[in-house]
């Protein structure tokens, strides 16, 4: 699938002289070492700040609704970054998101039959992808009390997906219906939430300290699935890219090929998506 | 000398190999590497900096790190898009040219 990135090309036309490059290491390397020695002699320890962050999350921490420092910092009180970090994950997501068509009709997940697949990767997939869901789920649930969280969680879920479309057996398409609203769910929610506790504490991503429990799990359900989804999407994109310049003319066949063959005998996956398959 | 600041030094110098290769180096994709290299160098410094004495790391920094490295994947894998976008295009001109 992938191809061995040409680390040569164009080496010996971009490359700097030996001067300049021995120039460039030692100005590097004397400045790193300066910095580093004004580290040593000016270690004095962090206790001349004027204000303790940490004393402050210790103190705010049992109005918060998790009870894992790191995640009641992440989705309480500086919850603006995390929201606006979802949407830089949207956006790149757009950016790179496959150029085929309007909204194609072919379910999220398709099993391919044909194709030649991996059956020691296959047979280990069975084992492996229940477990790692239900990892994903512990992570997730953890995250509460324990490092862990929406991230970790969405990791896995899409370190799942990159193992399954390695097996050469399943499909992804995201440009189908049910791709979009999962790539865009974090998003949604997360907005939905912070203005709809603006009509009641009358500030933005303000949660209410009784329901900030429950808000903070569903915001991170669905950055989970929202998360798990875009990295899975930029594999996706830059796997298929990369597949596609390694052999033009091939691929296009063998897109033809996948086309055709998916149509006949796809089946869609009994979880993924309610869309009939075509 | 304690633990955390051997940490931030080494991730001083991690920056500076990055620095070096992002400037050095002429593929594309020996940069994007590079720029990883330093963003896993400041991520460090964070990371080391968090650790008091005391109590507990600081949270904050901790948060700050774990939205760093999300933002870092999605830039680097827009770059690669991007990248493999220029070489593809490229590689067209160049046969169309011929």
């Amino acid at each position: 699938m992938f191809q061995t990135p040409d680390f040569e090309e164009n080496n010996c036309a971009n490359e700097f002289p030996i001067v300049t490059r021995m120039l460039c290491a030692i100005t590097i390397g004397v400045l790193s070492l300066g910095l580093m020695a004004v580290l040593i002699l000016t270690d004095s320890s962090s206790s001349s700040l004027p204000v303790s962050l940490p004393t402050i999350v210790q103190d705010k921490l049992a109005q918060s609704g998790a009870e894992n420092p790191v995640t009641a910092v992440l989705l309480n009180f500086r919850s603006y970054d995390t929201l606006l970090e979802i949407g830089v994950l949207l956006i790149v997501a757009v950016a790179i998101l496959p150029r085929s068509g309007a909204l194609s009709d072919s379910p999220l997940v398709s099993v391919v039959s044909h194709a030649q697949a991996n059956p020691m990767l296959e047979g280990v997939l069975r084992w492996l992808v229940p477990m790692i869901i239900v990892m994903a789920g512990y992570m997730l649930w953890t995250g509460a009390s324990l490092p862990g969280g929406a991230f970790q969680s969405g990791a896995l879920l899409a370190g799942a997906g990159v193992l399954a479309q390695l097996s050469g057996r399943v499909q992804f398409c995201f440009t189908s219906a049910t791709a979009k609203l999962l790539l865009t769910i974090g998003l949604i929610t997360f907005m939905g939430v912070a203005v709809g506790v603006a009509t009641k504490t009358g500030i933005i991503l303000q949660y209410p300290t009784e329901l900030a429990g429950p808000l903070i799990l569903l915001i991170e359900s669905a950055a989970t699935l929202s998360i798990a989804a875009i990295l899975l999407l930029l594999y996706n994109s830059l796997a298929t890219q990369t597949a596609g310049i390694s052999s033009q003319p091939s691929a296009l066949a063998d897109q033809t090929a996948a086309s055709n063959a998916s149509s006949t005998d796809n089946k869609t996956l009994p979880s993924s998506t309610r869309e009939p398959a075509p | 000398m304690t633990q955390d600041l051997l940490y931030c030094i080494a991730s001083i110098g991690l920056f500076g190999i990055g620095l070096y290769g992002l400037i050095v180096a002429p593929h594309i994709i020996r940069k994007i590497l590079a720029i990883n290299i330093m963003s896993v160098g400041v991520f460090m410094l964070l990371v080391a900096s968090a650790s008091t004495v005391d109590s507990l790391p600081d949270p904050v920094l901790h948060a700050m790190v774990l939205t760093g490295i999300v933002v870092a994947i999605a830039g680097t894998a827009l770059a690669l898009f991007l990248a493999s976008s220029v070489h593809t295009l490229g590689r067209a001109t160049d046969e169309d040219s011929h």
